[in-house]
């Protein structure tokens, strides 16, 4: 069976696999663009980002020179950026992962009163406006004179709902009552099971919840925006944003656009490249959520 | 069980701590849960039931707010305008998404990993960088889309114009979170059951069609999540539109989305109160789709 099938496939299953691989370079040109107009952009002077083509390099090779402006300017805030935006990101979502495998583990193994009306306010949470919970939190944080500190990013971001739902999809798939059950007959108490027994086996969901978090505090743009106000302590999506709106705004900000691209350039690459070594992580916890759900 | 075995902890104390295992699991979550969401929702509540006034101070208005939300054009254009790009945006990503899935999961194309990843990183790009990028795509002056267009002298494409602008802020969307969804669709397909697919090895021209009728109809609910998720996100929409205000001075205004129109109330005319009930009454749009699309499929189900 499976032989004939093979001989029928030739012609036709070939000239199937070049039309659809064909399409997927299509959508993978329409991807890569704009990160190649970054490429190229960062490389370019400003006279020559207006006057040379786009999506090529001009003959003027510029990009240290462009780098050079971006870690010098306004005494190297740049770098400041970026080591609060790693800062913000990797605190927030270590935190806020712990606490979904804790939560998800909580609901996914144990029967206990208000199970159920805690789980429905977590998945409620889900549908909330972020500028209904921004602009509270901005004014309790001012309150508690937290207001532009990194904890005022920080302490809100450790609250990840997303992540319990995937975490407790993930336990019920990845352990077995029986395995907690073994643990128990052998006298191990609750918290010794989930940390040398179930821990261990959650560590694919672990990785999954855990980029995911990183990368949304990565990217967080809102809260940033709203509870700081120096810029030192902005991450890099609100400082480039508003480098970005000076260039664009017109008044004497024409250096800043090549600077804006080399520094989008310098802020998405340790994310893609982390991306790509960590791929055959995340890409496995993200099942059971999904089909879960 | 029956005694040949001691052991050493008292049975009593197992029992015990399986009650309260679960709440002291969940204590650190719950903690900030309240303390960074119900808190100030509770909080935001408060405010929307009250109003600034020049005279007089803060007092106490009950549902005026609300009223007002209720009838205030400028948050009802926001809706609307939100509707308009979700309809335009979300079968677009998602059907991609889909489509882009099911072949990567047919298994009859080439570098099948490479486009697997490489369509996902648009979703490590943060979206202010993603609008920034895109920005600089479509510029008039100097954009590469506007040179090519002169080079083949043709007409410049006018990304920033009042009828264009919903359309080029969804493709950055599209851009953005395409990759992610064909993830999940991805997932969804290989955790279907290894021997359905061995039948599509009889032949492998067909494996797509194959794809198509058998394996779409078996992840049905994770569409409906990632449905779901695309509504509340597209309802949220902030960054992309408020980077592009500049840009789109005359189209772009601040009450273009209702989060704009609430951050702008909030944070330049002062308007906190009336803020507070503007997110809520988006909150609670956010809830009857979410809710009305949900009743829709059901009863699509039960026929």
């Amino acid at each position: 069976m499976s032989i004939a099938g093979k001989s029928q496939k030739s012609a036709k299953f070939r000239c199937n696999r070049l039309l659809l691989t064909a399409v997927l370079g299509l959508y993978f040109i329409y991807t890569f663009i704009p990160i190649f107009y970054v490429i190229t952009a960062s490389t370019k002077t400003n006279p020559d980002l207006f006057n040379t083509f786009g999506l090529w390099f001009s003959n003027d090779f510029h990009l240290w020179q462009n780098l050079r402006d971006l870690f010098t300017l306004y005494d190297g805030i740049f770098l400041k950026w970026l080591r609060n935006t790693f800062v913000y990101a990797t605190v927030s979502a270590v935190g806020s992962t712990v606490f979904a495998t804790l939560a998800g583990y909580a609901f996914a193994k144990y029967d206990f009163a208000g199970k159920k009306f805690f789980y429905a306010l977590v998945l409620g949470a889900v549908m909330i406006p972020q500028t209904a919970l921004v602009i509270p939190i901005f004014l309790l944080l001012s309150e508690v004179g937290l207001l532009n500190t990194a904890w005022a990013v920080i302490l809100p971001s450790l609250v990840f709902p997303t992540g319990v739902f995937l975490m407790r999809a993930y336990v019920d798939d990845a352990i077995s009552n029986e395995i907690i059950d073994a643990g128990r007959v052998d006298g191990a108490g609750e918290f010794h099971i989930f940390s040398k027994l179930a821990f261990r086996m959650l560590m694919p969901g672990f990785t999954t919840v855990f980029i995911l978090a990183f990368v949304a505090n990565w990217n967080n743009y809102f809260l940033p925006l709203v509870v700081l106000n120096s810029p030192e302590n902005f991450p890099v999506t609100v400082g480039l944003a508003n480098w970005y709106a000076t260039a664009v705004g017109g008044t004497g900000g024409v250096l800043l656009y090549t600077v804006v691209m080399a520094g989008s350039l310098v802020s998405i690459l340790p994310v893609i490249i982390a991306f790509l070594i960590m791929q055959r992580f995340w890409q496995g916890g993200l099942g059971a959520g999904g089909v879960k759900a | 069980m029956s005694g040949t075995v001691t052991k050493r902890r008292p049975k009593s104390r197992v029992i015990i701590s399986k009650k309260i295992a679960p709440y002291i699991f969940l204590l650190p979550f719950l903690l900030f849960f309240f303390a960074f969401l119900i808190v100030p929702l509770l909080y935001a509540f408060d405010l929307s039931v009250y109003k600034k006034t020049l005279v007089g101070g803060t007092r106490f208005v009950g549902g005026e707010n609300y009223v007002k939300a209720f009838t205030d054009p400028k948050f009802w254009d926001g809706v609307l305008t939100l509707f308009k790009f979700g309809l335009m945006q979300i079968p677009i990503m998602l059907g991609l998404a889909l489509l882009f899935a099911l072949i990567l999961d047919s298994g009859i194309v080439y570098a099948k990993s490479f486009f697997r990843v490489s369509f996902f990183i648009p979703y490590a790009v943060p979206a202010v960088i993603a609008t920034l990028m895109w920005g600089y795509l479509y510029g008039p002056a100097y954009g590469p889309l506007t040179q090519v267009a002169d080079a083949l002298s043709l007409p410049r494409p006018e990304f920033f114009s009042a009828g264009a602008i919903l359309p080029s802020i969804a493709n950055i969307a599209v851009w953005e979170y395409m990759g992610y969804n064909m993830i999940i669709y991805v997932a969804a397909l290989q955790s279907i059951p290894q021997d359905l697919e061995e039948a599509s090895m009889m032949d492998g021209a067909s494996a797509f069609a194959y794809a198509a009728k058998i394996k779409l109809p078996m992840i049905v609910p994770t569409i409906i999540v990632t449905i779901i998720f695309s509504i509340i996100g597209t309802l949220q929409l902030f960054a992309e539109p408020y980077l592009m205000i500049n840009l789109a001075r005359n189209v772009i205004n601040t009450s273009y989305t209702p989060n704009i129109y609430a951050y702008t109330l909030a944070f330049t005319a002062q308007q906190i109160n009336y803020s507070a009930a503007i997110s809520f009454v988006l909150g609670g749009v956010v809830a009857v789709v979410s809710y009305v699309f949900m009743l829709a499929v059901n009863r699509g189900d039960d026929k």
